[in-house]
């Protein structure tokens, strides 16, 4: 008996045969995507050093850049492509984090510019806060008691 | 120009174990970005982070993890300086710049900027 597939089930069949190559293609596009990411990092990088800043400015410019870029391109809605493709490539990066803030934000203006704008915009950046803010405190405090003890 | 090759491939190897973990345990994005910063935060507390930093500049430093490096670091120079009361100060005042940036940046383009209408 021959069966005519939906192009779902299809789609669910070559998924069940080739897992593999998807893998792949989505490990080559978070590469790409976060390598590219990282070596405009780099440049802003350099260009800052360039101008006489130390070690620290360096860095902190370099994020602020970053950060105004993810939050930029997902203001024109064209992270959400560069997410799309690049997967992990566009999440991991601080711009990933940057629009993880602007996107529910923009999302749920319409519930307000106090609980819809004020309140969506830390749903992702939220817990990263939270998490890492905590994991600093306790690194904090084990390296006080471990300075004692020394 | 070697050092933008260098963060390229540190950068792209950073989000290749983001990818992985995507696609082989189901992870969510945000539970990702929350491991992504706190193994930063252990990474950099060990001292371990910042050889990749001095390696791949960027490439270690634009990542979530490098925030969390931040994070580790800022503790431990303010624990040095300022005692037990650094543990609670040093975190954020190292990330101050980043996270101000983002919710300043964040508050302008989502007030200042439309969703795409979904189809």
């Amino acid at each position: 008996m021959k069966k005519t597939l939906s192009k779902h089930e299809y789609q669910k069949l070559v998924d069940k045969k080739a897992p593999g190559s998807k893998i792949v293609r989505n490990i080559f596009a978070a590469f790409l995507t976060g390598g590219i990411i990282c070596s405009i990092g780099q440049v802003v990088m350099m260009t800052v050093e360039n101008l006489g800043a130390d070690k620290e400015t360096q860095a902190a410019v370099t994020s602020v850049v970053m950060i105004f870029l993810g939050a930029f391109l997902t203001g024109i809605n064209l992270y959400d492509n560069i997410s799309k493709f690049g997967g992990a490539g566009a999440l991991v990066p601080i711009t990933g984090f940057s629009n993880s803030i602007v996107s529910p934000a923009m999302e749920y203006k319409k519930e307000g510019y106090i609980m819809g704008v004020g309140a969506k915009m830390f749903l992702i950046a939220g817990p990263v806060l939270v998490y890492g803010i905590f994991a600093s405190v306790i690194a904090g405090i084990v390296y006080f008691i471990w300075k004692q003890v020394i | 120009m070697i050092e933008v090759l260098k963060a390229f491939l540190l950068g792209g190897l950073i989000c290749v174990i983001g990818q992985l973990l995507i696609d082989l345990t189901k992870l969510t994005p945000a539970r990702i970005m929350v491991c992504y910063v706190v193994t930063g935060v252990v990474l950099g507390f060990f001292g371990l982070y910042q050889p990749l930093v001095e390696w791949g500049g960027a490439g270690a430093t634009v990542p979530l993890t490098g925030f969390g490096n931040t994070l580790a670091k800022g503790v431990i120079k303010k624990v040095n300086e300022a005692g037990l009361i650094g543990a609670l100060a040093g975190g954020i005042e190292a990330a101050a710049v980043g996270i101000t940036a983002a919710i300043v940046f964040g508050y302008i383009m989502a007030i200042i900027s439309k969703p795409k209408i979904k189809s």
